[in-house]
């Protein structure tokens, strides 16, 4: 039959040679390449004991730094929620009363802090936005919930513990912070 | 009762425990075979390396819901999985796996019952174990399940006539049907496997056919038929299907062990100077290890090839299949009339 437009093209259906159609060198050929893969090294992490190495700069939970002393650095002055492309970070500033020096160090700090961890996109511009170094992220892997509401992430799981400072000297660089002042 | 009625009795309880766990383990390591190509790692959360991993998914199985469909046909629909269970299992009876043991002043040998028409029982049974998919297929009226029945049916009637045709050549060389006596005609290194490879080709291919494992797993066809005959199965039921299938592969292992490569015979036994009942428990040994050897042979092309499509099943089966088993007989039955005349042929030529 004509075909109706030119752009049909001749299939190719090449007749097997013998050797193909008894099947059985392609299939010593297969179990030989499989056999190989029986010896290999698998690629599997298991996961909770083993983690895959992780970047320096690896962008996981955030963190609420303290400074030297233990004073909170964070003054809630909401430019890590302005940079926030998600809309995750929200706050309420309220005025350091005397007696709290050891607690905030500055004279505004940030009554509540949260993250909503569903929108959190883990860009870190709120890290770079930050005047007063005081948030981060850290490599740690942001563990799974079972309701939404516990996503939503407060001050009481983000500012650090006194007692486990987290170490951010190694995203913290000197390089990094003068860049980040110049801008 | 006589000694040598309560070693029959022990001998058929260990037999049936070993073939049980056998399959039982057969599944752990199909796992792990499969995991091992594909560059996983496999159950490792059960126990040691996995190792109770059967048990539990053993237990899961009989703590699921015992579903039966409502327009289902109910007594078939039960009696099929026992059905393919029972045929998987009786298979074992006549498999000899050890030579001739002393003990208690009894000589016996390490089989069940060592029948005369040891080939045709097998064969018998094995053609009964599509019974069991048949029915679990028709009963559950639905259409895939129906489809995968019809198709497991019509592909073991097809592959039994050039497994039968594969056997007869190894019948006719050793002139018996007695599996214990095709055994004894293999003792040193004199395999069949040597003689009549293409024989053993033909059955190896057959085998898997037979016990519905890829690349013939046309009853299952999960990417087409969803679960094929088990579709509606659940629980143990479908448990049951599944341990068939290992335990098909465990027997079909067992007799290519002892049609092809010597069963219990392994090379020198007889050089070593052991007693007699120690060659035995070696040469239980070795047919285990042949064995292990097949399962895992059975596992390495699981996932290694893909599905044949069903029409080129067909084709396989009866247009090359069973025309090779035919001139293989030909030719093994004109060697076996003619040797004297073709061996005194060619030493006159020289």
């Amino acid at each position: 039959m004509k075909s109706l437009t030119n752009r049909s093209i001749e299939v190719s259906n090449k007749k097997m040679t013998l050797m193909e159609r008894i099947y059985l060198p392609a299939v010593i050929g297969g179990l030989f390449i499989t056999l190989k893969h029986l010896f290999m090294k698998g690629a599997t992490i298991k996961y909770p004991e083993q983690t895959r190495p992780v970047s320096n700069v690896y962008r996981g939970k955030h963190v609420l730094k303290r400074d030297d002393k233990g004073a909170e650095r964070c003054t809630a002055c909401g430019l890590c929620a302005v940079a926030c492309p998600a809309e995750a970070i929200t706050m309420t500033s309220a005025e350091r009363q005397k007696g709290e020096e050891g607690l905030y160090r500055e004279e505004k700090y940030a009554t509540v802090y949260e993250i909503n961890m569903l929108r959190c996109i883990f860009c870190g511009l709120c890290e770079s936005a930050c005047p007063k170094e005081a948030i981060f992220l850290t490599t740690e892997i942001l563990p799974a919930n079972f309701e939404r509401e516990d996503f939503i992430y407060g001050k009481d799981r983000l500012v650090e513990q006194i007692d486990k400072r987290i170490d951010v000297s190694k995203r913290q660089t000197m390089e990094v912070v003068t860049q980040k002042f110049n801008d | 009762m006589s000694t040598l009625l309560i070693i029959k009795i022990v001998i058929i309880l260990i037999i049936f425990t070993i073939t049980l766990v056998a399959a039982m383990y057969s599944t752990y390591m199909e796992r792990k075979v499969a995991a091992g190509i594909q560059d996983r790692i496999g159950p490792d959360r059960a126990g040691p390396w996995g190792i109770f991993q059967p048990l539990a998914d053993g237990g899961k199985m009989f703590f699921k819901e015992d579903f039966i469909p409502g327009k289902s046909e109910k007594w078939l629909f039960i009696l099929a999985p026992g059905l393919a269970m029972f045929t998987a299992c009786m298979t074992g009876a006549i498999i000899p796996w050890g030579g001739t043991v002393t003990l208690f002043g009894e000589t016996f040998n390490l089989q069940i019952a060592n029948i005369d028409i040891g080939i045709l029982y097998i064969m018998g049974f094995v053609s009964i174990g599509v019974y069991g998919i048949m029915i679990g297929g028709w009963a559950s009226n639905n259409k895939y399940s129906l489809y995968g029945a019809v198709r497991a049916s019509s592909q073991m009637i097809s592959y039994e006539l050039a497994m039968g045709l594969a056997i007869l050549a190894i019948v006719m060389s050793t002139g018996s049907l007695n599996l214990g006596d095709i055994v004894e005609a293999q003792k040193g290194g004199q395999w069949n496997v040597f003689y009549q490879p293409l024989a053993f080709l033909l059955f190896l291919v057959c085998a898997f056919a037979e016990c519905n494992r890829a690349p013939f797993d046309m009853a299952e066809c999960e990417s087409e038929l969803i679960g094929g005959y088990h579709t509606e199965y659940s629980s143990m039921k479908l448990g049951f299907f599944l341990f068939a299938e290992y335990i098909n592969m465990f027997i079909s292992s067992a007799v290519i062990s002892v049609l092809f490569f010597g069963g219990y015979n392994f090379p020198f036994m007889h050089d070593l100077g052991l007693s007699a009942n120690a060659i035995t428990f070696i040469g239980v040994g070795v047919f285990f290890a042949k064995i292990l050897f097949f399962i895992f042979f059975f596992m390495w092309v699981r996932w290694t090839l893909p599905r044949f499509r069903y029409d080129q099943l067909m084709q396989l089966g009866w247009k090359a299949l069973i025309p090779l088993a035919v001139i293989n007989l030909m030719i093994t039955g004109g060697w076996l009339m003619f040797k004297g005349d073709l061996l005194a042929m060619i030493t006159k030529m020289f």
